[in-house]
């Protein structure tokens, strides 16, 4: 398929054409007998990993092989926010490494994913909150990422409509990272997809894994799905939500379990909230689309779900959380309200290794960060898959961390997937 | 979601507290570090029928033994976890 290259020029030629000279972005494959490399799952991330496995290494003989249309599953349920304020050495530089891999996405895939980076600020309610955001800050800025602690005045004047006098909750500061923001979930799919396309790789729809392929010493030598057998050297698998399914088929077990988290938004209003501001006393983020529907959400329901819908007592809890720090917010409707499956890791961090049977590799354990991971997660998963051998921002994401005891837990929660 | 609990009836699934997927046995000292690993790391996390615990915590404080199909929520057996000897 020819490449299109998009810019101002291709749009007003099209625009003169009435738009009917378009040509689709991607090539929708039929699955050929062989691939050198099999990716399991067409979200954000197995995408990612199809285009950095070609323009990085290239590897282009690859198939994203996806159960349902690509974009459907995760990457189309999720809150679109992009940062790297993280606390712990094992995360900070990865997620710094996506951050900037979102600076220049757009140019790279020349594909508009409408990265905005208008902020994401933290609110702190105590004393003791405040001090914690102020080691967090610490730690990104001794990795060379950008934070500001602010004070009450300051985060009045980028947010004046909060509730800083709240009687059980008041508003001691914030952490603010200027440089995190949202993206557009479809455009970051359809970017991917498309670059990976143009680069020879296979995009195939509607092809369930049904199980793996082995030979007699156990190492996978293909995928059976329900468009027929497969062959490949390699396997990926970047099905986050359904993991612990896919491992099953080779007989894993894995410290991942699967919960669902609802995320809401609102009829569109005019530009009110400026960028993602969370909240400090529970956990609530919000933020507002370019089309305006504020895109919010709060904590996962809390019991194991493959069902991709929750139930309202966290839609309470969630709208609670809302009127807590912006009563403003109480007099928009919401609009729509989705579940999306979590793959819950024990420690909170996610997955990105080899696993124990020969020519299955494993990305996964996103919890609810996998969004702002993608182009991260796609780029260290390439280089494990190209290499045989950890990136080394992606070192720490061991499948043996739980067993050597060497956990990435930046709650400290422990070993319980609902508090992670 | 509503709970059939043995002492209360009926009741909303927001007075339970879920401890997750019961877990296998607890191994033998001598088996070492992956063994107990695999005891409180380890998942099935079935996309079906799982069985579970669940804490009555606004309730009679039992802890329950539940089967409970997670594609679905429906409950399909909630029994006493000190009854199942667990």
């Amino acid at each position: 398929m020819e490449r299109q290259r998009y810019s101002l020029f291709t749009l007003a030629r099209h625009a003169l054409t009435g738009h009917r000279g378009w040509k689709p972005a991607w090539r929708d494959a039929a699955p050929k007998e062989r691939y050198d490399v099999i990716v399991i799952g067409g979200g954000g991330h197995g995408l990612a990993t199809a285009y950095y496995l070609a323009r990085n290494f290239g590897i282009t003989n690859v198939a994203v092989i996806e159960k349902g249309w690509i974009g459907g599953g995760n990457a189309g349920r999720n809150t679109t926010i992009v940062r790297s304020n993280y606390l712990l050495p094992g995360n900070i530089p990865f997620y710094e490494h996506s951050l900037k891999l979102w600076e220049g996405l757009e140019q790279d895939l020349n594909y508009n994913a409408m990265v905005s980076q208008r902020g994401i600020l933290n609110l702190c309610h105590s004393d003791e909150q405040r001090d914690a955001f102020e080691r967090r800050g610490n730690a990104m800025r001794l990795q060379g990422v950008d934070a500001d602690l602010l004070d009450p005045a300051e985060v009045r004047r980028m947010a004046p409509f909060l509730d800083f006098d709240n009687a059980r909750f008041p508003i001691f500061g914030g952490l603010l990272q200027k440089r995190a923001g949202t993206a557009r979930h479809d455009g970051v799919v359809w970017g991917f997809a498309r670059g990976a396309s143009d680069r020879g790789v296979d995009i195939i729809q509607n092809c369930e894994v049904t199980g793996f392929v082995r030979d007699a010493g156990g190492r996978v030598t293909g995928v059976e799905t329900s468009r027929g057998k497969i062959l490949t050297g390699k396997v990926g698998m970047a099905v986050a939500g359904n993991t612990s399914r896919v491992a099953s088929f080779a007989d894993l077990r894995l410290p991942i379990e699967s919960h669902v988290l609802q995320a809401f938004v609102s009829e569109g209003l005019k530009p009110v909230i400026p960028g993602v501001i969370t909240f400090g006393a529970g956990h609530f983020y919000i933020s507002q689309s370019d089309k305006g529907g504020l895109v919010f959400g709060g904590d996962l329901d809390g019991y194991n779900s493959y069902a991709q819908r929750g139930n309202l007592s966290i839609v309470e809890d969630v709208c609670e959380e809302a009127m807590a720090i912006m009563p403003m917010v109480g007099r928009a409707r919401v609009l729509r309200s989705w579940g999306g499956i979590m793959d819950m890791t024990l420690d909170g961090s996610p997955i990105i290794d080899r696993t124990p049977v020969p020519g299955l590799y494993l990305n996964g354990g996103w919890c609810y960060g996998g969004f702002k991971a993608t182009p991260a997660s796609g780029w260290c998963f390439a280089h494990l898959l190209a290499r045989d051998e950890p990136h080394p921002v992606a070192a720490s994401y061991r499948l043996d961390r739980f067993a050597s005891g060497q956990l990435i837990d930046e709650k400290g929660a422990g070993a319980q997937a609902n508090l992670q | 979601m509503i709970i059939s609990c043995p002492h209360c009836g009926l009741r909303d699934s927001s007075e339970f507290y879920f401890r997750g997927e019961a877990p296998t046995p607890r191994p033998d000292y001598e088996e070492g570090n992956v063994a107990f690993a695999d005891h409180v790391y380890g998942r099935i996390n079935p996309a079906g029928p799982q069985k579970e615990h669940w804490y009555h915590a606004a309730g009679c404080r039992s802890w329950l033994l539940v089967e409970r199909d997670t594609r679905t929520h429906d409950f399909l057996s909630v029994t006493l976890a000190s009854e199942q000897g667990r």
